[in-house]
């Protein structure tokens, strides 16, 4: 791939990216989230097409016009999102597009034998080939996929962040499986940001950054700092601003909540003047905890205190007593992207935007304006579709929900998960400013709970960090007690 | 944006040639456009003129734009219309109705029912309620048949909010229901009231009718406007309205800032419910003053045809009062213009149903191109 760029709207997702990986070999692909990875994942797979660029597949131009065409041609993804019709079998799973069959009519005996030779492939041998995805664990289901793949008899496969739902031991099993295509001379794009994992299964590596190829490299030889240093593109203390905060009053009380699947059971302690994080593998049960602290799950048993009230809660109840939230998928759950900003800012707190139970759309903008301009928003005025702004700026709008309703706990989860590294700074900078308050426009001091993924920016933003593994939460302990190898250790559960 | 301004100027500036990238300024242009909803309507009441027109030219002599048509065409839109302001609600929840033919022709059915209760007399025989009490049985009738409608309403709304059902299938079966009812209150045939009374004469022309020519338009059509005034307003200025909106652009999100998600999809229910209690006066008079059971057939289809055509997307977050009454208008004038045209019946159900696939497809275009 040379020179690829991609651009939407007024967000270029590319500009300029080349890679090149060799049959036979594992090249690793890493850059902060937003980095332009999966659109470049994308261009590859025939989802989009590039605005300028060229590709070529053993040697000759490659332009795919659409995912299928991709397949075709010999290039197999593996999403980090699996995507397998859940309700089919895995045979009908693995060769789906490619039914083996005369006149429309399918060749059943054919595909079941097709299916049972690439389930062994992928070492599923004891799978029958008519199970439904659905029943499976999710390792196996990713191993079904990669079944899709080797079906195909893919020249190139790309596997997006294919670890970041395993276990350490179906970690190694995948990796096992890896290296025995690659051995098949099968290219492999192997994209991550954990890099140990790059060092562990990858020859070579390529950092992309902003949309740009930054730096490559052998990775054996590279120091993971150099590589570090590559990805977030600046010293981590301009991106992570804080100043120095001592923590005031209790703001949030948990004592051993547990949902009904999870959490298990999790307490901890907020207060105001305060960055909690929490940390921990994605499906360890930090989204179902944000979510029961916030009255969307039902509590199972403990109890939440915010105040003297610790009694049950549904988000209306929360708000009320000062407690916002941010969800996780901006696009699914936070925010209704067909609607206006304003509409979208105001809507947990439209009184007061006019008498009585009445709502004024001129008072929705006014209120709203001015949170455009602090955190700031770019866009060209509040009456515009959240739809129309890039990832960055819908996120703010979902933030600035939380100032609009003046809340005093903000709950984020994964607030700045696929957005640029601007937006992110921008982000970084107003949670730090909102826990500290601001004694001259009489602002209060808030107190911020903030789940991520992204282990560098816990460890720059938060006070005290916990950890949630399979559903239980850990003891929150100062950032400074913390380390990157550490918090992923007790994420996995090896400590 | 001034900087941006610049550099696509000066791009534009360094390759002439290239126009491959659409223009910016353009673009930009359609899509400040698109934010601005009387753009959104302005463009179906052009399309409204276009189909007027159509029929103005095309039937002879002049006949449709005579007032008497033109009088006619209100009437019948307006039990459409009527019924189309609660839908709009629905649909912009992302939820949909199946059910409102079946209430209105119940609505009809409970009126001509209570208009035929008969009671002791004073000399021991048989009297009509409607003779004793000339004044309050019309009252009772609509009273009763209001309940009725938003009960159905609601229990709509309980079976979908409640019980998680889709709302197809619960308003697909209730739709079987209530027609099931309509025609068992009326024993499966027509119920002719023994006087007639203001109901009746909701939808009375005003043009033929010296004593009415005051009103201008038939009392029914003042009903519709008085609704179409409020429905709007609630919408657009009240918190309810803003909620409609955003449970239906993403529930989740309703939820997440405390839009008490059920009990608005339950008034939104309710008040389907209402709206079609009010279109079933209408068209109690418009047939006749009959109670006929099997009224309203099909009738879910062009109300929810004019929400659609109005502007109204089916994945909910969209949808105006005013786009809604021009899409009734829209569909009422293709089925008067088609039958005077003399067009077959088949042929106006075909002309129907290609407008409506094309109404909705455009919109889909225009709404990609600037997404």
């Amino acid at each position: 791939m040379r020179g690829i760029r991609k651009s939407f709207g007024a967000t270029h997702a590319l500009r300029g990216v080349a890679i090149s990986v060799m049959p036979g070999e594992v090249m690793a692909l890493v850059g902060e989230n937003g980095a332009g990875k999966s659109t470049l994942m994308k261009v590859l797979s025939g989802a989009h097409a590039p605005d300028d660029g060229s590709l070529s597949l053993d040697g000759e131009d490659y332009a795919p016009k659409n995912p299928l065409h991709a397949r075709e041609s010999g290039v197999a993804m593996i999403y980090q999102e699996l995507s397998l019709a859940p309700h089919l079998s895995a045979m009908e799973n693995i060769l789906l597009g490619i039914e083996p069959s005369r006149r429309g009519l399918i060749n059943w005996r054919e595909m079941r034998s097709r299916a049972t030779e690439a389930l062994a492939a992928v070492g599923l041998e004891d799978i029958p080939p008519e199970t439904p995805v659905n029943r499976l664990p999710i390792a196996q289901q990713q191993l079904v996929e990669i079944a899709r793949a080797v079906a195909l008899n893919c020249r190139v496969l790309v596997l997006d962040e294919p670890t970041s739902s395993l276990t350490a031991k179906d970690i190694e099993k995948l990796f096992a499986l890896v290296r025995d295509l690659a051995a098949k001379d099968i290219a492999i794009i192997y994209i991550s940001h954990f890099l140990e994992e790059v060092q562990a299964i990858s020859q070579r590596f390529t950092v992309l950054r902003d949309g740009e190829t930054v730096g490559e490299g052998l990775s054996q030889e590279a120091p993971e700092e150099e590589i570090i240093a590559l990805m977030v593109g600046r010293n981590v203390e301009d991106l992570y601003p804080r100043n120095e905060r001592a923590p005031g009053d209790i703001a949030l009380e948990v004592d051993q909540l547990a949902g009904m699947l999870k959490p298990v059971s999790a307490s901890l302690e907020l207060r105001k003047r305060e960055v909690l994080g929490i940390a921990g593998l994605v499906g360890a049960g930090r989204t179902e905890f944000l979510d029961t602290l916030f009255g969307l799950e039902p509590v199972a048993s403990g109890t939440v205190t915010i105040g003297t009230y610790s009694g049950a809660a549904e988000p209306a109840l929360r708000w009320s007593q000062g407690m916002g939230m941010v969800s996780e998928d901006r696009k699914t759950q936070g925010l209704a992207l067909g609607l206006s900003i304003a509409d979208n800012v105001t809507l947990p707190k439209l009184d007061g935007l006019g008498p009585g139970r009445l709502v004024f759309p001129s008072q929705q903008l006014n209120a709203c304006d001015p949170w455009i301009e602090q955190i700031p928003i770019k866009c060209r005025s509040a009456h515009q579709p959240v739809s129309d702004l890039s990832g960055g700026n819908q996120q703010k709008v979902a933030i600035a929900r939380l100032l609009h309703a003046d809340v005093d706990i903000l709950l984020l989860d994964e607030p700045t998960r696929g957005i640029d590294v601007g937006s992110k700074a921008q982000i970084y900078q107003l949670i730090d400013s909102l826990a500290q308050g601001d004694s001259k426009t009489g602002r209060e001091p808030k107190a911020v709970l903030i789940v991520s993924s992204y282990i560098p920016e816990l460890l720059g933003i938060c006070d005290r960090i916990a950890v949630m593994c399979r559903g239980q939460l850990s003891d929150a302990k100062p950032v400074e007690d913390w380390d990157e190898h550490q918090l992923m250790a007790t994420a996995i559960g090896q400590e | 944006m001034p900087k941006q301004y610049l550099t696509d100027a000066k791009r534009l500036a360094l390759e002439p040639y290239q126009f491959h990238m659409p223009n910016p300024f353009f673009i930009n242009f359609l899509k400040a456009l698109k934010s601005k909803a009387w753009v959104n309507t302005a463009a179906r009441f052009l399309a409204l003129i276009i189909v007027f027109l159509f029929f103005a030219i095309f039937v002879e002599d002049g006949k449709f734009y005579s007032l008497r048509n033109l009088e006619n065409i209100v009437r019948q839109s307006s039990v459409y219309a009527t019924a189309a302001l609660g839908m709009t609600f629905v649909i912009i929840t992302a939820g949909i109705d199946l059910s409102v033919g079946s209430i209105i022709a119940l609505a009809v059915v409970v009126v001509a029912w209570t208009l035929n209760i008969q009671i002791d007399g004073a000399n021991g025989e048989l009297a009509y309620l409607v003779h004793q009490h000339p004044f309050a049985t019309p009252i009772l009738a609509c009273v009763l048949a209001i309940v009725a409608a938003i009960s159905v309403g609601l229990l709509n709304g309980a079976l979908i909010v409640r019980l998680k059902l889709v709302p197809f299938i619960v308003t697909l079966g209730t739709m079987g229901i209530i027609r099931g009812l309509a025609k068992g209150i009326a024993n499966e045939r027509d119920i002719y009231p023994p006087e007639e009374t203001w109901i009746g004469a909701l939808m009375d022309p005003t043009l033929t009718n010296k004593a009415k020519s005051w009103m201008i338009f038939p009392a029914g059509v003042w009903i519709l406007i008085v609704c179409i005034t409020i429905a709007s307003f609630i919408l657009k200025y009240t918190r309810f309205g803003r909620h409609v909106y955003a449970i239906g652009s993403n529930e989740e999100t309703a939820r997440l800032c405390g839009v008490p998600v059920g009990r608005t999809k339950l008034i939104v229910y309710g008040l389907t419910g209402f709206f079609c209690a009010l279109a079933g006066f209408m068209q109690f008079s418009y047939i006749g003053g009959v109670g006929q059971p099997t009224t309203g057939i099909m009738y879910e289809l062009f109300v929810i045809a004019a929400v659609i055509i109005g502007g109204a997307s089916f994945s909910g977050g969209e949808g105006s009062i005013l786009g809604t009454i021009v899409g009734a208008l829209i569909i009422t004038i293709l089925y008067m213009g088609g039958q005077q045209m003399g067009w077959p019946k088949w042929v106006q159900e075909m002309v129907i149903g290609g407008i409506i696939i094309l109404a909705v497809a455009v919109d889909r275009l225009r709404h990609r191109k600037l997404a």
